[in-house]
């Protein structure tokens, strides 16, 4: 019998939500790190019970935590119940030791000025596809880092800010890497995006990278609308079966790339508004995606109080709203970047979480939307295993 | 033996009582005693000090004797009380404000 684990990081700690196939009746657990910002947590595709999440606190800085089953039990990675109550053997503590690597360098700050690269927080950890000991994590201020220990320890993949790294200039919500694609088809193929300042993609395995914002335009954000770097890219997805098509929700557009991001298009379409955070593809239909327009960039709620999930059948421009479950007026969160995710099941379930601590699921591919989680703290990222 | 006073988040990630006794070699300054405490709980290396700087993070605050030593230099001793074990040394977690 198959059944689903959502893994839901939030303002004030983790859940996990577990259900049938079926995704009717649901179970959480949780606040696990209860009042920790839990940026994104996620599991490995090889090992599902391996789990690792992002811990961070303003006080604290950043910790990493990893489950080896399935979530009942959490420890940073290197670190056991059993060496933690003993004299000796102690853990080393280096699975929170973000250094970049090398000469650290600067970027372009506020105020124009050159500024040094400063690490704050992981936004996103990416397990492997193909080993559960290695898992890629994306920080601010943006850069990439691989572990290959299972978390113990890690390390820049630095030529990743020698991408005109010089120009990126952090946006109001800080510069991360907040977005980490591996690519199934291509093991040395990675793609990266960072909020204001585009997408980026490696084809060696991190050892070179380029930016691919080619066909980006960001006329009000940008003094040249066409620049190679400083888009605000919120999101990209894929379709495993189709790892050279991506679909992006930048700041504002929809875009769509058919060469694995060497040029972009818009397919906005009919959209009531193209600004959001969040994008992601079915999981059976590559053609079929979701984006929860946003009002504005100065309004960050639904338009007209009313949440909507947009989904395009055809891999953008055409677009219907999908409104069955979900509230329909006086409904003023967000949907952020992370907190939208597909399960695998054969009737595709769509998930999403919401600022206000709601989290929906719809178990038929958008068509209906029932609440599964009602007033946990506010959403950071939505992930869900499908576990057979 | 010095009493380490460790605000919440970081007794539950250290998986620990509120206060911990540690043996400091001498002097016992404030670096040495943090040093202690991370030999003691390696799971603390980086949320007190900033890994490789050893740099105090912004919003921690170190306490005794109802002084602030949260700038004082990390080469200073603590004080008698807290060596002889009558007052605790507290790492305190800075008023949030708002």
């Amino acid at each position: 019998m198959s059944s689903v684990r959502v893994l839901v990081g939030t303002k004030k700690g983790a859940f996990i939500l577990t259900a049938d196939g079926q995704r009717r009746n649901w179970q959480i657990t949780g606040p696990h790190f209860a009042g920790w910002e839990i940026y994104h947590l996620k599991g490995s595709p090889v090992d599902p019970n391996r789990l690792f999440a992002s811990q961070s606190s303003g006080w604290f800085g950043q910790i990493i935590q990893r489950s080896d089953d399935g979530g009942k039990t959490w420890n940073p990675p290197g670190t056991k119940p059993e060496d933690l109550m003993g004299p000796d053997g102690m853990p080393n503590g280096k699975s929170n030791d973000f250094r970049y690597a090398g000469e650290v360098g600067t970027h372009k700050f506020y105020d124009g000025s050159q500024h040094p690269w400063e690490f704050k927080r992981i936004w996103h950890v990416e397990p492997s596809l193909t080993d559960p000991d290695t898992v890629y994590a994306g920080a601010e201020d943006a850069a990439i880092f691989q572990s290959t220990d299972g978390g113990k320890s890690w390390k820049e993949l630095s030529a990743l800010r020698s991408a005109k790294g010089h120009l990126w200039q952090p946006g109001a919500g800080g510069m991360a890497v907040h977005t980490i694609i591996l690519d199934p088809k291509n093991p040395g193929r990675i793609y990266i995006a960072i909020s204001a300042a585009g997408a980026f993609r490696t084809d060696d395995g991190g050892q070179t990278w380029k930016p691919i914002n080619r066909g980006l335009k960001s006329q009000y954000e940008l003094p040249d609308p066409d620049a190679e770097v400083g888009h605000c890219v919120h999101r990209i997805a894929l379709h495993p079966s189709r790892p050279d098509v991506l679909y992006m929700q930048k700041h504002w557009d929809i875009m769509r790339s058919d060469n694995a991001g060497d040029q972009w298009s818009e397919v906005s379409g009919n959209l009531p508004t193209d600004f959001g955070f969040p994008i992601d593809v079915h999981a059976h239909e590559p053609e079929t995606i979701y984006v929860v327009p946003i009002t504005s960039d100065s309004l960050h709620y639904p338009p007209d109080g009313k949440l909507r999930v947009y989904r395009s059948k055809s891999g953008g421009n055409d677009w219907e709203p999908l409104t069955k479950g979900l509230p329909q007026q006086d409904c003023y969160v967000n949907v952020l970047r992370d907190a939208m995710a597909v399960d695998q099941l054969d009737d595709c379930g769509v998930y999403f979480g919401t600022t206000g601590g709601q989290v929906y699921c719809s178990s038929d591919g958008g068509n209906t939307w029932q609440t599964i989680a009602s007033h946990l703290p506010p959403v950071l990222s939505v992930e869900v295993q499908t576990l057979r | 033996m010095i009493r380490v006073v460790l605000p919440y988040h970081l007794r539950n990630l250290a998986r620990t009582d509120a206060e911990v006794t540690l043996e400091v070699p001498e002097p016992i300054t404030i670096a040495a005693a943090l040093d202690a405490l991370e030999a003691r709980f390696p799971v603390l290396r980086g949320t007190i000090r900033d890994h490789g700087t050893l740099k105090r993070r912004p919003f921690i605050r170190y306490f005794a004797c109802k002084e602030d030593l949260s700038l004082e230099s990390t080469d200073t001793p603590l004080p008698a009380a807290v060596i002889s074990g009558a007052e605790p040394f507290l790492v305190v977690g800075a008023m949030a404000g708002g």
